[in-house]
């Protein structure tokens, strides 16, 4: 087992070093400069710019620049924000709390969602319930965040005006505080909690469906036990295994944020980030979000294969 | 009553539990006269109340939080590191300038004591020199006091190239020296009648010498208080999250008196200029937005029935078209639009003016920019005195076809001129930018009708901006026949803007395209103009100077301007910001209260 883990840590050493070379590569050739904002401005005058450009070493060659991030990056060197002149590891630490709570909490509502709704679905196939699920999850996972983002904001905050739908720090502390951070929470949270338990109600459905027709299914009723203890101890247990996965490979996404939903609602999440820095140009940021994303996703497929294991003996390591 | 009550009468003054009013009334009780009850304020250290924004709130403090939404949040808080406008506007809530600039385009103390001038020996008559004397008594937020030493290390720290500070070309040519604690002089390399640009407005904000001394040249990037202001201004530094929030809190040793009225403001980032004006307008979240580039026709329907309302600031901001005199389809030594080249069309006037006839500044206004623009024929629109009233403008399809008819471009099979065998095509270039498009659109039919091909193309911002020498796509590069754009006045003193368009400053491969002059327009008098006016001290000769620039400009049609762009700000009924079009929008924070 731990050789096992070893060895595909091994192996991921390359795949990591490919992803950063291709990132870095394409992020190199991506025309633009984040200093253009300086173009118009008749104070600045051009070789400010051009200066400023030498400076932070815009104008090196491209593998050169590539060995002196990757030289940086092995020290633990995140580099700096050519726009902010922030240490990007200082950014990224600045923003994680946020995105892990708005998008962790979507999650968390997508499973408390979605597992219920396919596991009670998939126990009625095509009874009323089913074919409602059915119908709302197709409607769930058609209707983009950006359209469901504007159309709530549209509904709650100004003809109800139940809701803020610019999403700030609060100041302060206690229960006001802790009331104010999940009011300002609940738009983005349900749009990013529906659209995924959408799909993963379709997703729980079909895996239970899967198992529920099996000899042993079968045998565990003709023992006489209850439709409950059938379905929770021995349908789900076996449906799981593949949700679980699922659930895994998503949780990268936990970390990197939801680029469009943030930069609806304003929310200082790891997206936002990432969007305002590929618009600025502000490529070492741009590069250490987009590695570190790449980092969690390998690590994640690691985690699930485990996991996968564990949930069923009859897989080994080899 | 003398000597100790009228010291806690001052003192009483200073920290704002005073009226300057009832301090007066009382001075003139026991025998003094009004003016100089204001000179023992003045004497005292409270700063004469020379700020022409009105301003009603009588104590400081108390009119609870501003709370401000900048749809591009700031990203940095060191203002000599100010990239854009945001991020001077971040700064400017801590760190203060000696002066700003008011509606009007003059000079509002704010650190200084007084304005310099002839009159109070501030100013030179050879305009070499400038003397400024500092407000007495101001703290840095610290608590040390602020002295001409600050002053003297801000010229050190940005003009040094090390530091590669962004407001390096402000703070040279000239150098800085103390005389006493409270005044500095500042001595001119050689005559320059616009002074005020070191320690004035966005890039004056004066950074303090014992916490950033250490942090000079090379060092620059890592001195800790980049993140954390210690300003003199009327907010005191509480949070900073890049690109996302900005919170203080109130000054209570603030210079002036009964300022600021809020107790805390918070600056939110991020999102888009349509939702912060919904934000602001139509929710009331938010108490004001910050450049709302929104079409005319959205804003006034958020307005209806709703808690706030769009603000318009005149400043001399001018949208247009420029149009390249050399050919940018002929390579000469590996450069395209060569100096040394001619544009096969563009070089005839005739086809320039026709240009400018059909350009339909009206519906432009009508269409797209509404309250946010002015129709003009100058490429200088302000302030006042260096407006052009000798130029007009008009839209007219007829006269342009007669002028193309003059110049020998006749009507092809296909209905586009041509002459000698060539067509009347050409290449317009701008950034993607919605409001650009549209124009393009307008400019581009009117064309047509009048039997010219128009090509149209658009870049990325970042990239039409850059100053990448290897991407054609820039506006230096000019790669193609005519091209759109916005160039914002950031002071209200047009040498910047028109020196611009000197034959010197033409952007070529030799300099990189830095040089500004990207039309590469070369006029002997203009630049004769340029010149005088750079060193010309008496002000009647110097604006005539000019708008005799603009004027040329005007004839030989080098830019069409397009619009006379206002700036555009959203703000809840009840605020009363103090705005102006020459200054950013936070430059007169200390101003704004609310009215109840």
């Amino acid at each position: 087992m731990s050789q096992y883990i070893l060895r595909r840590l091994m192996i991921a050493i390359p795949s990591l070093l490919g992803i950063s070379l291709v990132l870095f590569v394409v992020l190199a050739l991506a025309p633009g400069d984040p200093f253009s904002e300086l173009a118009t401005n008749p104070n600045v005058p051009p070789e400010v710019q051009a200066a400023l450009r030498a400076k932070f070493g815009l104008d090196d060659p491209i593998y050169l620049r590539y060995l002196h991030w990757l030289a940086a990056m092995v020290h633990g060197d995140w580099g700096f924000s050519f726009v902010s002149r922030v240490d990007v590891d200082t950014l990224i630490l600045q923003r994680l709390p946020t995105t892990l709570y708005v998008v962790g909490s979507s999650q968390l509502l997508a499973l408390l969602i979605a597992i219920p709704v396919g596991v009670y679905a998939a126990t009625r196939p095509y009874s009323l319930f089913d074919q409602l699920a059915n119908t709302f999850a197709f409607i769930g996972f058609s209707l983009p965040t950006f359209f469901t983002g504007i159309l709530f904001i549209l509904v709650f905050s100004v003809k109800l005006d139940w809701l803020p739908f610019v999403y700030t720090s609060v100041p302060g502390s206690g229960i006001p505080w802790l009331l104010e951070m999940i009011r300002q929470a609940i738009m983005p949270v349900m749009v990013l909690g529906l659209f995924q338990a959408a799909s993963m109600t379709r997703f729980v459905r079909s895996a239970m469906l899967d198992v529920i027709r099996l000899d042993y299914v079968t045998t565990a009723r003709a023992k006489g036990l209850g439709q409950a203890k059938v379905i929770v101890k021995h349908v789900m247990r076996n449906a799981m295994i593949p949700v679980v996965t699922l659930i895994a490979l998503q949780m990268p996404a936990v970390f990197g944020g939801a680029i469009v939903t943030e930069q609806i609602f304003r929310i200082p999440g790891i997206g936002s980030l990432l969007i305002s820095s590929i618009l600025a140009n502000d490529t070492p940021v741009v590069m250490a979000v987009t590695f570190v994303f790449a980092c969690l996703v390998v690590l994640f497929n690691l985690i699930a294969d485990v996991l996968y294991g564990w949930l069923d003996p009859r897989i080994s390591f080899r | 009553m003398f000597d100790n009550n009228l010291r806690g009468m001052i003192d009483d003054v200073k920290d704002g539990r005073m009226d300057r009013r009832a301090f007066v009334k009382r001075m003139i009780a026991v025998g003094l006269t009004a003016p100089m009850a204001n000179q023992i304020l003045a004497i005292g250290g409270v700063a004469m109340a020379q700020s022409p924004n009105p301003y009603k709130p009588t104590r400081r403090g108390g009119g609870g939080p501003l709370k401000l939404l900048w749809w591009q949040g700031p990203t940095l808080l060191n203002p000599h590191f100010a990239t854009g406008t945001k991020d001077q506007d971040g700064s400017r809530i801590f760190y203060e300038p000696l002066a700003s600039w008011d509606v009007d385009g003059h000079l509002n103390p704010i650190l200084a004591a007084e304005i310099p001038s002839i009159q109070n020996g501030g100013l030179s008559a050879d305009a070499k020199t400038v003397i400024w004397k500092l407000k007495p008594g101001v703290k840095w937020h610290d608590g040390k006091p602020m002295t001409a030493d600050d002053l003297v290390f801000n010229w050190e720290y940005a003009s040094d190239p090390a530091t590669a500070a962004v407001s390096i070309e402000t703070y040279s040519g000239l150098t800085v020296e103390k005389i006493d604690d409270l005044t500095i002089r500042i001595t001119f390399k050689k005559p320059t009648p616009f002074w005020a640009n070191a320690f004035v407005g966005a890039y004056g904000c004066i950074i303090p010498k014992h916490l950033f001394a250490e942090y000079k040249g090379g060092k620059s990037r890592e001195a800790p208080n980049n993140l954390k202001p210690v300003g003199t201004g009327p907010y005191k530094f509480v949070e900073f999250k890049p690109g996302d929030l900005i919170r203080g809190e109130i000054n209570p040793d603030y210079h002036m008196a009964n300022r600021p009225s809020f107790d805390t403001i918070e600056m939110k980032g991020g999102g888009d200029a349509v939702s912060a004006a919904r934000a602001v307008i139509q929710t009331g979240e938010y108490d004001f937005a910050w450049n709302i580039q929104v079409e005319d026709e959205v804003l006034l329907r958020l307005e209806k029935g709703g808690k706030g309302k769009a603000l318009f600031a005149v400043g001399g901001d001018i949208e247009f078209i420029a149009i390249n005199f050399t050919d940018p389809n002929t390579e000469v030594d590996g450069e395209r639009s060569s100096i040394k080249t001619k544009h096969p069309i563009l070089s005839d006037p005739k086809v320039r003016q026709a240009l400018a006839l059909l350009v339909d500044r009206d519906s432009v206004k009508k269409a797209i920019y509404g309250r946010a623009g002015r129709t003009t024929a100058n490429y200088l629109n302000g302030p006042e005195e260096f407006v052009s009233k000798n130029t007009k403008w008009e839209f007219s399809i007829e006269k342009a076809s007669a002028l193309l008819e003059q110049a020998g471009w006749k009507p092809g099979s296909d209905g586009i001129r041509e002459k000698d065998g060539k067509k009347l095509k050409l290449l317009y270039q701008t950034s993607i930018n919605g409001p650009r498009q549209k124009t393009q659109a307008i400019v581009k039919q009117a064309c047509q009708k009048a039997g010219i091909d128009v090509e149209l193309k658009s870049v990325v911002a970042s990239v039409f901006f850059s100053s990448d020498v290897a991407n054609p796509d820039t506006y230096a590069h000019f790669y193609a026949d005519i091209e759109m754009f916005q160039i914002p006045m950031t002071q209200p003193d047009p040498a910047l803007h028109m020196r611009r368009y000197h034959s010197r400053n033409i952007a070529t491969k030799e300099n990189k395209w830095q040089g500004p002059n990207f039309p590469r327009w070369a006029n002997k008098d203009y630049d004769a103009a340029v010149d005088a006016a750079d060193t010309e001290t008496d002000p009647i000769k110097r604006a005539d100077l000019y708008i005799k620039g603009n004027d040329l400009m005007w004839q030989d049609n080098v830019t069409i301007p397009v619009m006379h762009r206002l700036a555009v700000e959203a703000s809840s009924n009840t605020l009363r910001p103090a705005l102006s079009g020459w200054a950013n929008q936070t430059d007169n924070l200390q101003d704004w209260y609310r009215e109840t």
